[in-house]
């Protein structure tokens, strides 16, 4: 073993690492304070994801119990005040019917409830921090820092901590997913208030606009472009997130490729996963679509 | 709109620009050079020792060469930027000592901003362009959107209350610039390079407009410019900046004809002096007993409208006049011909 440390003493040939016992110690010194603490606060943690669970049941059981033909025409409903084009409409159509056709519909309608209510979450959240990051470049330099880690850090390892708090079930689940996905949406609204032209923040400042009509009469119009990008990321990771989130309890599609890999079920995993992937086509396209339209003053004309 | 507007007056004004500005202001009133300045502090003069009075219910016209300040000066009468000493009084009230709310206030009822890229809101139509510092004030839409409407007129938009800024050419978007403005009804109208942007014929365009406006509505209006001609033309009061320093305050006149140093003198070498200088200053006292001729101008006639008009008329004699009709002197076309020409450039140029 020595032979290998080209003659080098031993500190600088072995790596020097913690005792292990001391490591042991701590280890299980975080493991059961945390633990504890959670077991502390059980009752509040519960009280406070109360609402959430509640709102997620509703919005699921609307989705699940609604007769399909209704939920069918409600979505095409939406998506055609979004997007207003006959093509996406046709296309979403086209997505569902063969979701439905294919024994697919009520996981679908699952998995549905919780990108919406995950989605909304990300956005009520992620819109006022994205603004104070906006406006302090101080809460940006603790901000953006945050986003990395929560962007770089495996899903699977933050998976951890949400369960010993939170445990198995649709909550947790929906925090996962509401982590993971809303970095793009507090990203993209700093972005977008900060590359708002300087000239026109200074307009608005020689006329004597105060802070918050210059933030709703002028900052946020003119990001929400920007803004509107965020949403559809947002939209598009807490997509990518509900399969990953299966394996704390999410129900839906996630959960049947879950089992379809553990089962080495090909078919079905794939047949679940294209599913999938139709619903991130149709949340895209609508969202792009209305972001798009929302912009109707920068077409035409000269420039 | 015959009241009196107040003046502006700036006071001792010096701007520094870096991390600690007050740390040096007092080695920069005792005279620390700007090149010193930013070369052993890292700080940069903005603005040294600017003292100018306004006039209210005129244009004055700052002008100077990028770099040379004249963005930084307008800015702080309406405190967008805050000087490091000094002060700019208007109507007994300090701009540079307001709190927020105060300073608001001031935006909002006493100052106007019109922006060389025009600085219009993208999202917003003609209309509501021009009804946005209204509806900073809470105007209601019942009572602000006719303002509105009238300006729009005013500015010759009529039709394009309900386009957006981008389908606009750029002189039409200044316009609307313009139109909001004006809808504001304040004393205090900034102009920065407003015409700059333009096309030379829309600039002329503008320039008229803003001139017939002017003659109407009598606003203290402060005009950034870094073309001589433009300054000439609107400007009753021209002050001349340079590195952040006032070189030469004065009339048009003035300007052209006793420049104060080598540089006001370069930059007023190429000016058409015909179009600055009046018929009263070039005529000459006339001797006991001459004889006057019949033909008579007004004094306050530039030479060249006065050439234009004496050799339509056949006349190569005129008598000068002031208002009253009275005799301040006689001018004729070979004087009028020497004044146009330069002095400095006609000798330099032997072609």
């Amino acid at each position: 073993m020595a032979s290998s440390c080209w003659g080098l003493p031993e500190l600088i040939c072995r790596f020097p690492e913690v005792d292990a016992t001391a490591m042991r110690h701590a280890r299980r010194a975080i493991d059961t304070g945390f633990r504890d603490l959670v077991r502390e606060f059980s009752d509040v943690i519960d009280a406070a994801t109360a609402p959430l669970q509640v709102f997620l049941n509703m919005l699921e059981n609307t989705f699940v119990n609604t007769p399909w033909i209704i939920v069918f025409a409600v979505l095409l409903g939406v998506v055609w005040a979004g997007a207003r084009s006959v093509r996406v409409v046709a296309g979403a159509a086209l997505a569902l019917l063969v979701i439905g056709w294919v024994g697919l519909w009520e996981d679908t309608m699952i998995t549905l409830a919780m990108v919406t209510v995950s989605t909304l979450l990300a956005v009520a959240l992620g819109l006022p921090v994205g603004i104070f990051t906006a406006r302090s470049d101080r809460v940006q330099a603790v901000v953006n820092p945050t986003l990395d880690v929560m962007q770089t850090l495996p899903s699977f390892v933050y998976l951890i901590p949400v369960v010993v708090i939170f445990g198995i079930g649709k909550v947790p689940g929906l925090i996962a997913v509401v982590i993971y996905a809303i970095p793009p949406m507090i990203r993209l609204t700093n972005l977008g208030i900060r590359l708002v032209d300087r000239e026109v923040i200074e307009a608005a400042d020689a006329f004597g606009s105060s802070d918050r009509q210059k933030l709703w009469g002028v900052q946020l119009p003119l990001a929400l472009p920007t803004i509107m990008a965020g949403v559809n990321q947002t939209i598009m990771m807490a997509l990518a997130m509900v399969v990953i989130a299966s394996m704390v309890g999410v129900g839906g599609l996630g959960k049947n490729v879950l089992q379809a890999i553990n089962n080495q079920f090909f078919t079905v995993g794939f047949l679940n996963g294209f599913a999938l992937v139709a619903i991130a086509i149709i949340f895209d396209r609508t969202s792009q679509a209305f972001g798009k339209r929302l912009q109707k003053h920068r077409e035409a004309g000269h420039e | 709109m015959s009241d009196i507007r107040p003046d502006i007056e700036i006071r001792n004004l010096y701007k520094i620009f870096g991390a600690d500005p007050g740390a040096h202001i007092e080695a920069v009133k005792a005279g620390l050079s700007k090149t010193d300045l930013n070369r052993k502090h890292g700080h940069v003069l903005g603005l040294q020792d600017i003292n100018l009075t306004l006039p209210g219910g005129q244009i004055s016209v700052i002008m100077g060469l990028s770099g040379s300040g004249k963005s930084t000066l307008i800015r702080h009468i309406n405190g967008l930027i805050a000087p490091t000493a000094g002060e700019i009084l208007y109507d007994g009230e300090d701009v540079c000592r307001m709190s927020e709310a105060e300073l608001r206030r001031f935006r909002r009822k006493r100052t106007a901003m019109v922006f060389q890229k025009f600085a219009l809101l993208p999202h917003r139509t003609v209309l509501e362009n021009t009804l946005y510092g209204l509806d900073i004030q809470r105007v209601p839409r019942a009572e602000a959107e006719p303002i509105a409407r009238r300006w729009i007129d005013r500015v010759g938009l009529k039709g394009f209350e309900s386009h957006y800024p981008a389908q606009l050419s750029g002189g039409m978007q200044q316009r609307v610039g313009l139109a909001r403005a004006l809808a504001n009804d304040a004393d205090i109208l900034l102009m920065d390079e407003a015409f700059s942007a333009l096309d030379p014929l829309i600039r002329v365009d503008m320039q008229k407009v803003l001139l017939e406006l002017q003659e109407e509505l009598r606003k203290t209006v402060v005009f950034i410019t870094h073309d001589l001609d433009e300054a000439l033309r609107l400007g009753d009061k021209i002050a001349i900046l340079r590195d952040g320093a006032l070189e030469q305050v004065g009339t048009g006149q003035e300007i052209v004809l006793n420049p104060a140093n080598d540089y006001v003198a370069a930059f007023v070498r190429e000016v058409n002096r015909s179009r600055v200088i009046h018929a009263g200053t070039v005529a000459r006292v006339p001797e006991p007993g001459e004889s006057l001729p019949e033909a008579s101008y007004p004094a306050r006639l530039v030479l060249e409208k006065v050439a234009r008009r004496m050799t339509r008329d056949g006349h190569r004699a005129a008598r000068v006049v002031d208002r009253n009709g009275d005799t301040q002197g006689v001018i004729d076309l070979s004087a009028i011909l020497e004044a146009m020409v330069n002095p400095a450039t006609a000798d330099s140029e032997t072609a």
